[in-house]
C-alpha cells in the first residue's frame, strides 16, 4: 500500500462500476441477511408480491380481452390506455427523480469521499445517474411487469416480447432521470440544498396530488360507456386529450404496440434512443459546468430560525393538564412534525386521498332519477365501511407507522432517561390516533350522508369505524416498532418499507374480519326487508356482532401495543 | 456510586465485555481507557441503561439499573460519543425537552437552561434549530443536557471530541468541581494526557476485561512500569507499532 505524497499515483482511472461497488455490495449483503434472518418475511413478500402481480395481471388481461371484442377500435384503445398509463408513470418518474437526484447527487453520505477522490466527473455523473434511475424507477418497473405481461398474452407478443419492452422502456426510464437530475442541478445552484429539498418535496407532493385529482376529474369511468359519446370521432378525440405525438410516452407506447401488432416501424424506437442519448450528453455537459458550484452550495444552508411561537404557546396551554414528561414529549413530536417538510407536506397527499374518496362516493351512479332500492343503498353503505377503513389504514401507514422510527438516532436519549417507555408509546398512540379518529368519523358521516344512509347504518358505520381506527392506530404504531427504520433520512420512505406492507395487510385482514362478522346480521335484516317482514334492525344478533367487533378491535389494539412495548424495552441502540 | 459486578455482554459468540467488576465511589473521577473495540462504549451504554447486560449487575447510586431503572436513571447524566440531537428543535427547546424527560419543568428549568447555554457560549444560537449547529456546538448542547436535571453521576463517552480548547478546558473544570461537590464521573477517553491529569483512578480495558485498575501509582506497580508515563504504560499493555510497519506505510 502506498500513501506517500511524494510519488504520483498511477493505475487505471476509477470506473462507474467501481463507484457503484459499495451500493450493489450493500444490496447483496442486505439480501443475504434477509435470507438467513427471516425466511417468513421472504415468504410473506413473495405472497404479497405474487398476489399483487396476479391481481393486476388478471384485471389488465380482462380489460384488454374486453376491448378486443370491439375489433375496429380495440387495438387503438389498448394503445391509448398504454400511452395514458405511461404518461401517468412518466410524470411520477419525473417527480421522483427530482427528489432522488437531490439525495444521490448532493446529500448522499458517500459524496464527500467521491468528490475528494480523483474521480472523473463524467464517470461520477454516469454512476450517480444510474443510481438515481434505479432508486426512482424500480417500483414503476415492477408495476409495469404484470400489465405488460397481459398485453403480451392478449396480443401474442411471443418470447422476444420482454426484450422489445426493455428496448422501449430503458430510454423511457432514462429520460426523466436525466431531466430530473438537470432540474435539480439548476435548483441547487439557485437555492441551498436543504431549501431545495423542502421545495422539491412540496412541488413533488403537490404535483402528485394534482395529477391524481386531474386523472380522477377526467372521469375515466365515462370511457367504459362509449354510448355516452355522440359518435366514435368524439370518443377518440376524448381519448387523445392528454397525449401528444411528440411525447416520449407516446413513442414508448407506439414501439410496444408496433411489436404487438407486427407493424415494422422503427421510428418510435429510434426517436426514443436518439433523444435519450442526446439528453444524456446535454445532461453531462450541464453537470460538468454546474456540479462543482452546486455541490459546494449544497453543503450550506441548514434551517436556522423557527416560526409558529403563537401555536406553541396555545399547545403548551392546552396540554397543561398532562404530566410534564408526556406533555414535553407530545410537544416535541408536534414541533418536529410541523418543522419537517418531508413530514407535514404529506398532509397534501392526505387531503387529495380524502377528496378523491369523497368524489368517488359522489360519482357512484346511485341516485340518477329513479327510486333506489333500500337493499342497494344499505349494501353500498355497508361496503363503504371497508373503503373508509382502507383509506384510514393508508393514512395510519403514512403518519403513525413511522413515528417510532423517527426517534432514530435520538433513542439513546430516551433509553438513558427515566422516561417510561409505556408512557412514550401511549403518547405516540394518542398523538396519531386522536386526529385519525376525528378524520374517520367525519369522512364516514359525510359519505354516509351523501349515500343517504339509514340511521341504523349510520350508527353501525360510525361505531365500526371508530373501533377499527383505534385498532389500526395501534397496529401501525406497533408494527412500526417491530419493523423499525432508525437510519432513514426521509420520513416519506418509511411507509413503503416491508413493515409498512405488513401493516397494510394486517389492517386489511382486520377490516375483512370485521365486515364478515357484521355481514350476517346486516344480511338477515335485508333478507327480512326483501321478504316484506318489518324487523327491528338493532336485533340481538347485531348487538352480539358489535360485541365481537369490539372484542376483535380491543385485541388488535392491546396485543400489538404490549408486544411492541416489550420490543422497545429490549431494544439495544 | 457506580458499581459493576461481573458485568458481561455478548453479541452471539463475541464477548464485548467480559466479567468486569468495578467500584467507583462518590466524589471520584474515574477514567476508562482502552484501544478501539475494547468494550468501553458497550460498558458505558450498559450503565446508562441503553444496552442490557448478558449477565452481571450494575448499580447507580444504590439502584439496580435493571430492577429500578427509573430511580437509577433519575440520578444519572449520560453523554454519548456521537452528538445526535433532534434537528428540528432549537437548542433551548432541546434542553427543556430533556428536563421534561426527567419530570422537571417551569421557571426554575428555564433559568437553568439559560445558565447552561450561557456557560457553554450557546446563548446567541439558543433559538436556532440544532441542524444548523456545528459538531462542537452539538457536543456542548449534549453536555448541557446531561447537566440540566442536576445528576449525581455523569457517564461520559469521549467528551473532548469536537470541542475547542476553551470548551475542553471548561469541561475539565466542570467535571473537577462536580466531583469536588460529591458527584461521580465515569469518563472514557483516548487522550491519555487528559486522563493522567484529570482522573483520580484509571481502568485500562483490553478485549472486554480490565487489564489494570487503580491510581497511576497502583497501575505502574501492577504493570511493573517503574516511573513510566500513562502513555508508555498503555502502549506496553496494548502493544505498539514498530519502525518497520511505519516505514512500509509511509513508503520510505
Amino acid at each position: 500500500m502506498q500513501f506517500s505524497a511524494t510519488e504520483p499515483r498511477d493505475g487505471k482511472p476509477t470506473g462507474v462500476g467501481q463507484i457503484l461497488y459499495p451500493k450493489w455490495r450493500s444490496v447483496f449483503a442486505r439480501l443475504r441477511k434477509e435470507r438467513t434472518g427471516a425466511g417468513g418475511r421472504l415468504l410473506l413478500l413473495l405472497v404479497v408480491g405474487g398476489g399483487f402481480w396476479l391481481g393486476t395481471f388478471r384485471i389488465a388481461y380482462w380489460v384488454l380481452k374486453y376491448l378486443g371484442t370491439t375489433p375496429e377500435i380495440g387495438a387503438l384503445l389498448a394503445g391509448k390506455i398504454l400511452s395514458m398509463l405511461l404518461l401517468a408513470f412518466g410524470s411520477i418518474l419525473l417527480l421522483s427523480n427530482l427528489v432522488t437526484a437531490l439525495s444521490t447527487f448532493f446529500l448522499a453520505k458517500d459524496l464527500d469521499m467521491l468528490v475528494s477522490a480523483p474521480v472523473d466527473w463524467g464517470r461520477l455523473y454516469l454512476a450517480k445517474l444510474s443510481e438515481t434511475m434505479v432508486h426512482s424507477s424500480w417500483m414503476v418497473a415492477l408495476m409495469l411487469v404484470p400489465i405488460l405481461t397481459a398485453y403480451g398474452a392478449v396480443y401474442h407478443g411471443g418470447w422476444l416480447f420482454p426484450i422489445a419492452v426493455l428496448g422501449a422502456l430503458l430510454p423511457f426510464f432514462l429520460l426523466p432521470t436525466v431531466i430530473g437530475a438537470a432540474i435539480t442541478l439548476i435548483l441547487v445552484n439557485v437555492f441551498p440544498a436543504r431549501r431545495t429539498r423542502d421545495l422539491l418535496t412540496l412541488i413533488a407532493l403537490g404535483a402528485v396530488g394534482g395529477v391524481v385529482l386531474l386523472l380522477r376529474f377526467l372521469r375515466p369511468e365515462q370511457l367504459s360507456r362509449p354510448e355516452g359519446f355522440r359518435n366514435l370521432v368524439d370518443f377518440v378525440a376524448e381519448l387523445k386529450a392528454p397525449s401528444h405525438p411528440l411525447m416520449p410516452t407516446e413513442w414508448a407506447a407506439s414501439a410496444i404496440m408496433n411489436w404487438l401488432e407486427r407493424v415494422a416501424d422503427p421510428l418510435p424506437l429510434l426517436l426514443l434512443w436518439s433523444t435519450a442519448g442526446a439528453v444524456v450528453v446535454l445532461g453531462a455537459a450541464l453537470h460538468s459546468r454546474l456540479y462543482p458550484s452546486g455541490f459546494s452550495k449544497a453543503q450550506e444552508g441548514a434551517d436556522k430560525y423557527v416560526a409558529g411561537h403563537r401555536w406553541q404557546r396555545i399547545a403548551t396551554r392546552l396540554l397543561g393538564w398532562l404530566p410534564v414528561t408526556r406533555r414535553e414529549f407530545i410537544l416535541k413530536d408536534l414541533r418536529v412534525f410541523f418543522r419537517d417538510t418531508t413530514q407535514w407536506s404529506q398532509l397534501i397527499l392526505l387531503a387529495v386521498l380524502l377528496i378523491v374518496y369523497v368524489f368517488n362516493i359522489r360519482a357512484l351512479p346511485l341516485y340518477t332519477g329513479e327510486r333506489v332500492p333500500y337493499l342497494l343503498v344499505t349494501l353500498v353503505v355497508f361496503l363503504n365501511q371497508g373503503l373508509a377503513g382502507f383509506v384510514l389504514a393508508a393514512i395510519a401507514a403514512r403518519f403513525i407507522f413511522p413515528s417510532v422510527s423517527l426517534e432514530g438516532r435520538q433513542l439513546w436519549l430516551l433509553k438513558s432517561s427515566p422516561l417510561d417507555l409505556r408512557a412514550m408509546l401511549w403518547s405516540k398512540y394518542w398523538v396519531g390516533t386522536a386526529p385519525l379518529l376525528i378524520v374517520a368519523l367525519v369522512i364516514t358521516a359525510v359519505t354516509n350522508e351523501i349515500l343517504r344512509a339509514s340511521p341504523f347504518m349510520m350508527f353501525l358505520s360510525l361505531v365500526t369505524i371508530a373501533c377499527f381506527t383505534m385498532a389500526a392506530g395501534a397496529l401501525a404504531l406497533s408494527l412500526g416498532v417491530l419493523f423499525p427504520h432508525f437510519d432513514t433520512e426521509n420520513a416519506a420512505q418509511i411507509p413503503t418499507s416491508f413493515g409498512g406492507v405488513v401493516f397494510m395487510m394486517s389492517a386489511i385482514l382486520l377490516l375483512a374480519a370485521i365486515i364478515i362478522v357484521e355481514a350476517r346480521p346486516v344480511s338477515a335484516h335485508l333478507q327480512a326487508y326483501q321478504a316484506g317482514v318489518e324487523t327491528e334492525p338493532f336485533s340481538p344478533d347485531l348487538w352480539w356482532a358489535l360485541v365481537k367487533v369490539f372484542g376483535l378491535c380491543a385485541i388488535a389494539t392491546l396485543l400489538p401495543l404490549q408486544k411492541s412495548l416489550r420490543r422497545l424495552q429490549a431494544l439495544e441502540v | 456510586m457506580i458499581a459493576l459486578h461481573q458485568l458481561t455482554k455478548r453479541y452471539g459468540k463475541f464477548t464485548a465485555v467480559d466479567s468486569v467488576s468495578l467500584e467507583i465511589p462518590r466524589g471520584m473521577l474515574y477514567g476508562l481507557l482502552g484501544p478501539n473495540g475494547a468494550g468501553k462504549t458497550t460498558t458505558m451504554r450498559m450503565i446508562a441503561g441503553i444496552l442490557r447486560p448478558t449477565s452481571g449487575a450494575i448499580t447507580v447510586a444504590g439502584n439496580d439499573i435493571i430492577r429500578q431503572p427509573m430511580e437509577a436513571k433519575q440520578r444519572l447524566g449520560f453523554i454519548p460519543d456521537r452528538p445526535f440531537v433532534y434537528d428540528k428543535l432549537t437548542g433551548a427547546e432541546f434542553l427543556r425537552f430533556v428536563a421534561g424527560l426527567y419530570g422537571q419543568s417551569g421557571p426554575e428549568i428555564d433559568r437553568r437552561v439559560d445558565e447552561l447555554l450561557e456557560l457553554f457560549e450557546l446563548t446567541p444560537w439558543k433559538h436556532e434549530l440544532t441542524e444548523s449547529y456545528s459538531h462542537g456546538m452539538r457536543q456542548k448542547l449534549i453536555i448541557s443536557s446531561a447537566l440540566v436535571h442536576r445528576p449525581e453521576v455523569i457517564v461520559v463517552d469521549e467528551p473532548m471530541i469536537g470541542l475547542d480548547p476553551k470548551s475542553a478546558r471548561l469541561l475539565k473544570d466542570i467535571f473537577r468541581r462536580f466531583v469536588a461537590r460529591g458527584g461521580t464521573v465515569l469518563m472514557s477517553t483516548h487522550t491519555l494526557e487528559i486522563a493522567e491529569v484529570m482522573c483520580d483512578q484509571i481502568g485500562i480495558v483490553l478485549a472486554g476485561k480490565v487489564a489494570a485498575a487503580g491510581t497511576m501509582a497502583e497501575i505502574r506497580v501492577q504493570t511493573s512500569s517503574g516511573t513510566a508515563s500513562l502513555e508508555d504504560v498503555f502502549l506496553k499493555l496494548t502493544g505498539g507499532h514498530n519502525e518497520r510497519e511505519l516505514s512500509a506505510i509511509l513508503g520510505d
